[in-house]
């Protein structure tokens, strides 16, 4: 078993009961529109008339489906415009029926629960971006590059796909932006991403932001190696495994040595929640690149979510990095020896 | 570019004079206050005392270029006394190198040599504390990384008595062409011939480090020259430095009881306590980088062309980061974000195994020694580049 965080357009299915209030808005549907092949935008508006709470590139919404099927989206909306939220969602003929119920059901006008929105992709400053997205892998770029653009500083996308028909936002990016900064590599036109070529210089003071299939975040973070440790963020989404589950409700955390024990709420990581109580992780990057907070687990099952753990190490579930890494679903309680 | 930029403060002391060899710190201090960015007049080239300005040289890899050799000379002018590995290399050379390289040494693969690396630690401990007295220097320090990382690499038992001065060759030759530099290199044909000998696949170990680099020959990452390189890179970089990380961390342990005490009660701050002392004691003080074009830092103006020498161990005590009690030691601090293991590009690659290494024995420590004193005061080691000690006699309580 290997969980992925899973979120986003092609996102992991997750069963978990709805929890009642705390977080939750009703929503309406404002607008469904095709996109792109397989591809609907929704427009959700909040149905008391209130704005939406601020939200940072690299958000997402839960959105509840019903009998207790809930199913993550990234924002790609404007981030400016606090009166709507816009998700992209991509149809997986093979998923448990999220992604089909989104196509089938939302049409504009229905009423829908979803979470505020939540940051597990957060943005860092730095003076450089290089963006890479693997289809509808776009939707939490769209806002990082809003950003990046505001900001004033120097960024470049790589967005590849099957096709034209098939990259959503793909033209109105362009447009937007122009060729220079907007790269598109439609398969059937110009072949796969050449990642090597695109990743084979690394660049002072840039941070490479990807987000995509399994396979091409793979091939990214192994060529990544080669860049400054921190450098690669990516958020990982699988059209077809179930994952453990990105725990969307809070857990608890034991602190053997201590003797304490802390509750982890959402929007927080285990670390920020341990070191709330005084007790102290070495950590470095905060992110799940340098395994400096690696903590050892006593029992329960972790989701891990970090870039530096094998494979190997990740189904061993005897360690896991605390900075990014949380309690797999179903497990309510980890036993660390802290 | 239209920041205004002045000439340096220019500066007269000597970094490499054996006073400040031996006692870095009131030296450094008094170069920082010269200014973050300085002219240093007996090497020619610009001082980087500041932590901004010293962060900025390591993570701005394009215009601070490690090809140039991290020592005063620009040895692509002038061939380098060895061919260039991954510390002294820029992308895309470097890329590759360091892919297979973070391949090979990573948290993964290092967490699985913890049990190897802990047994000799805890009979060498477990002898000293049949003592009162010992040299926390030549009876642990030196003695614990030379048992366990030429296994790790998978080196052969014959030869390898050559790697100290192997290491204390590479290092001194950071710095100028003194008389340390000269004494260094006096059998240093020998050292490296062995050395490299070492390096090649037929000479190493089936599951050591060594073979995970050769196997990446096999995948096409890199060459076979690049091969030897990169294990010759870990022998050279990898035994001082840790030796001098251990030696260091009990230098500063032994002038601090309390934290010493506090650490046995909560010996999960062993970690903090350990990168508190690479802070304040770090063992890799100076090297050097070559500018690409004409800069600015620190509101000083630098050519295309220059060498800059990089002052960490003046960068790890900058009052303005790390605040007015800079150079004490302090279990409260937060010292992470320190540049002892470098930053950005070429930031070490042997850190986990470096962390490990020091981890196993401060622990092993801690269980047995209940009170470590200083008897004499420890002797540090002449040498241009590296901090450390020769010597360090230390006299201990244990549980009875
Ligand atoms: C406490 C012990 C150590 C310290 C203080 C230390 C310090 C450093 C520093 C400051 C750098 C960066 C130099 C630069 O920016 O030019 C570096 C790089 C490097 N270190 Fe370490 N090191 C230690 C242990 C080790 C060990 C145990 C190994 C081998 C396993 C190792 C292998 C390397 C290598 C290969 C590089 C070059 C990385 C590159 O250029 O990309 N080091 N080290």
């Amino acid at each position: 078993m290997t969980p992925q965080t899973g979120r986003l357009g092609a996102a992991v299915d997750t069963v978990k009961p709805v929890a009642s209030g705390a977080g939750l808005l009703d929503v309406v549907v404002d607008a469904a529109e095709h996109v792109a092949d397989q591809v609907v935008s929704l427009v959700l508006r909040r149905i008391d008339g209130e704005s939406f709470p601020e939200w940072a590139p690299g958000a997402h919404i839960d959105v509840h489906l019903g009998d207790g099927l809930t199913r993550q989206y990234s924002l790609c909306s404007d981030l400016n415009d606090r009166e709507v939220l816009r998700i992209g969602v991509l149809r997986v003929p093979d998923s448990r029926g999220g992604s089909e119920a989104v196509h089938e059901k939302l049409v504009a006008g229905t009423p829908l629960t979803i979470s505020a929105p939540r940051n597990n992709f957060p943005m860092i400053d730095s003076r450089k971006y290089l963006f890479i997205a693997g289809g509808i892998g776009i939707t939490p770029i769209i806002p990082m590059i809003e950003a990046a653009e505001a900001a004033g500083r120097e960024w470049r996308l790589v967005y590849g796909g099957r096709s034209r028909h098939s990259m959503a936002f793909a033209q109105s990016l362009e447009d937007a932006y122009g060729s220079t900064k907007v790269n598109l590599y439609p398969e059937d036109e110009v072949g796969r991403l050449d990642l090597n070529a695109i990743l084979g210089m690394p660049r002072a003071h840039m941070l490479v932001y990807a987000c995509g299939p399994g396979g091409m975040l793979g091939a990214i973070e192994d060529l990544c190696m080669g860049w400054p440790p921190g450098a690669l963020h990516l958020e990982r989404f699988s059209a077809d495994t179930l994952g453990a589950g990105s725990v969307s409700a809070p857990f608890e955390v034991e602190l053997a040595k201590a003797g304490r024990i802390v509750t982890v709420q959402t929007n927080e990581s285990i670390l920020d929640a341990v070191e709330k109580v005084g007790v102290r992780i070495l950590s470095s990057c905060r992110a799940g690149l340098c395994g400096t907070c690696e903590t050892n687990i006593l029992s329960g099952t972790p989701e891990h979510r970090d870039a530096v753990l094998t494979e190997a190490d990740k189904d061993a579930n005897e360690v896991m990095l605390v900075c990014v890494s949380r309690a797999a679903a179903g497990c309510d309680r980890l036993v660390l020896d802290l | 570019m239209t920041t205004s930029t002045s000439e340096p403060i220019v500066f007269t002391g000597d970094p490499y004079n054996e006073e400040h060899l031996l006692n870095p710190y009131p030296f450094l201090a008094s170069l920082q206050e010269a200014g973050s960015v300085s002219w240093l007049e007996s090497e020619q080239t610009y001082a980087i005392t500041g932590y901004d300005e010293v962060y900025e040289v390591l993570t701005d890899f394009e215009t601070f270029v490690s090809s140039g050799g991290l020592g005063p000379r620009d040895i692509r002018k002038d061939d380098g006394w060895r061919p260039p590995s991954i510390l002294e290399s820029d992308p895309p050379i470097h890329t590759l190198m360091r892919r297979a390289l973070t391949g090979v040494i990573n948290p993964g693969t290092v967490r699985a040599l913890r049990k190897d690396f802990t047994a000799p630690a805890v009979s060498l401990v477990e002898a000293l504390v049949q003592r009162n007295t010992f040299d926390a220097i030549t009876d642990l320090a030196e003695k614990y990384p030379i048992e366990v990382f030429p296994d790790a690499v998978g080196i052969p038992q014959e030869g390898r008595e050559h790697l100290l001065p192997y290491g204390n060759m590479v290092f001194n030759a950071f710095g100028p062409e003194n008389y340390i530099y000269h004494q260094a290199f006096a059998e240093g044909d020998e050292h490296a011939r062995v050395v490299m000998n070492a390096c090649k696949r037929e000479s190493l170990t089936d599951s050591g480090f060594g073979a995970g680099i050769w196997a990446k020959v096999g995948e096409g990452l890199i060459t076979e020259e690049q091969a030897t390189l990169l294990v010759r890179a870990l022998l050279s970089a990898g035994v001082d430095t840790t030796i001098f990380g251990i030696g260091n961390t009990l230098s500063v342990l032994a002038r601090h009881p309390e934290a010493w005490e506090r650490l046995r009660k909560e010996p999960s701050l062993a970690k903090f306590a350990i990168d508190e002392a690479l802070r304040l004691e770090s063992p890799f003080q100076k090297f050097h980088r070559t500018t690409t074009v004409d800069t600015e830092l620190g509101g000083v103006g630098i050519p295309a062309g220059s060498k800059v020498q990089v002052f960490i161990g003046a960068a790890n005590r900058d009052p303005k980061k790390w605040g007015a009690d800079a150079n004490e030691f302090s279990l409260e601090r937060t010292s992470s974000g320190h540049v002892a293991f470098g930053m950005g590009l070429h930031q070490c690659v042997g850190q986990p195994i470096a962390r490990m290494e020091m981890e196993i024995v401060l622990q092993q420590l801690l269980e047995k020694v209940v009170s470590i004193e200083l008897v004499g005061e420890p002797k540090p080691i002449l040498h241009n580049v590296l901090r450390g000690f020769e010597s360090m006699p230390v006299r201990i309580t244990t549980q009875r």
